[in-house]
């Protein structure tokens, strides 16, 4: 009963073990520790979803898990699944239909639209919209958002 | 802002749990998804977080003969898929996709959003509605609280220093019962600003609002009304909302008329 624990995970295929303080969240783990700022840091408390990332295959709140509750875990961000592929689609389309301006709520828009077509592979916009509810814009605005994605469910992305 | 220092234990058994939640200072963490925030906020500084999610115990989902029992630790969202819930409890099932985001919905947990009783929450709704029965567990033993004796207050509950909320048991609901789960929110997911976890059985209505008082309350007038104009009128014997900082008091309660009367032919 510490306050710091050895932590062992794997992330984006790599098995990693750090010693860290308990009171350390999941994506300043990531950010900090492993250098993997593609996650980012926005409001803190679950609100904005800039933080996004997959664990044990479902997507959840970096800000709002410790990183010691993901020991055992297989963690996966958005450099991981760029790298792999599995994004490409919807990188395009995003890209295509100008969905992103700063970027910042880029890798947690991706991670919870790709989390919508696994679930859902035929959305509709209101569908769409709704899986995207807890996550943060600032720029676009999310009509562009949702073009992109939609573009990817009508096969052209 | 980040969590001030804390230290941590994840349990294996329900007794090393309770015994560790006897300690000064000592806190549940289950999904985290209301207490993590409070903790990067530090508007709540424990000095161990005792994390439960590896209390086996606690899981699962299943139907023993009439009752649907939930372990407290039963995910929203796979509260949301579950083949029992929707066959057996519609109601709670109507309620999932408006707890949250997606993300949110995978990690927080049934247990704690009863055992956190947050007035504008969904599930302390449903739990009045169906009259649900909550299980707590001390390490004197188990006690069983009805729902409608559970919330006792704005963020407070019948647990005792050192009990856990460990399953919820909900009558399952029949053929011929109905149920409606309606919430307004300014944007999906929010906070409502006012919902209605409706249920009637043979003629008898349960009304649970939520956002609507200090905690999920009944409208028992309303429920007992013979008709919709006068189960409207009845509600504003039942509910006095506290405005918020966009809903006056007179907004919401008109709401609550809104939300009651697209319930009311589902009933």
């Amino acid at each position: 009963m510490d306050e710091t624990l050895d932590t062992t995970l794997n992330v984006n295929g790599t098995q990693v073990t750090r010693r860290i303080a308990a009171r350390m969240n999941l994506v300043d783990f990531l950010r900090d520790e492993l250098d993997l700022t593609g996650s980012h840091v926005g409001c803190e408390h679950g609100v904005c979803g800039a933080c996004t990332v997959r664990v044990d295959g479902e997507i959840v709140r970096g800000c709002l898990m410790l990183a010691v509750q993901a020991n055992g875990c297989k963690v996966e961000t958005i450099e991981g699944l760029s790298d792999s592929g599995e994004l490409k689609k919807l990188q395009k389309a995003f890209h295509d239909k100008n969905a992103l301006q700063c970027g910042f709520c880029t890798p947690g828009m991706l991670l919870a639209a790709q989390d919508l077509l696994k679930h859902n592979p035929k959305p509709d916009r209101e569908q769409i919209r709704a899986h995207l509810s807890g996550n943060y814009c600032r720029c676009t605005g999310y009509q562009a958002i949702v073009d992109a994605i939609e573009e990817v469910v009508h096969g052209k992305g | 802002m980040k969590a001030a220092s804390f230290a941590y234990a994840k349990p294996r058994a329900l007794a090393e749990a309770l015994e560790l939640l006897a300690r000064p200072g000592a806190k549940v963490l289950a999904g985290g998804q209301s207490l993590i925030p409070s903790l990067n906020m530090r508007l709540s500084a424990p000095e161990l977080l005792v994390d439960i999610t590896g209390l086996e115990e606690l899981r699962g989902i299943r139907l023993d003969k009439d009752t649907v029992r939930i372990g407290a630790l039963a995910t929203h969202a796979e509260v949301g898929r579950s083949e029992v819930v929707k066959k057996h409890l519609p109601l709670l099932a109507e309620a999932v996709p408006h707890i949250a985001h997606p993300a949110i919905r995978n990690r927080g947990t049934i247990g704690g959003s009863l055992a956190l009783a947050d007035p504008a929450a969904e599930y302390p709704a449903c739990a009045l509605a169906l009259d649900a029965t909550l299980v707590a567990t001390g390490r004197k033993g188990e006690r069983r609280i009805k729902a409608s004796d559970f919330f006792t207050g704005l963020f407070e509950t019948a647990l005792k220093e050192g009990e856990l909320l460990t399953a919820i048991e909900f009558k399952a609901q029949k053929k011929d019962d109905k149920s409606a789960f309606l919430e307004l929110a300014r944007r999906h997911g929010d906070y409502a600003i006012i919902g209605l976890a409706a249920f009637a059985s043979n003629g008898t209505r349960r009304l649970a609002y939520f956002g609507a008082a200090d905690r999920a309350v009944l409208a028992p007038n309303a429920a007992k009304a013979k008709d919709l104009e006068s189960a409207k009128a009845a509600l504003e014997k039942d509910l006095q909302p506290p405005a918020d900082l966009y809903h006056a008091s007179q907004t919401k309660l008109h709401l609550a008329k809104v939300l009651l009367e697209r319930a009311w032919t589902r009933l």
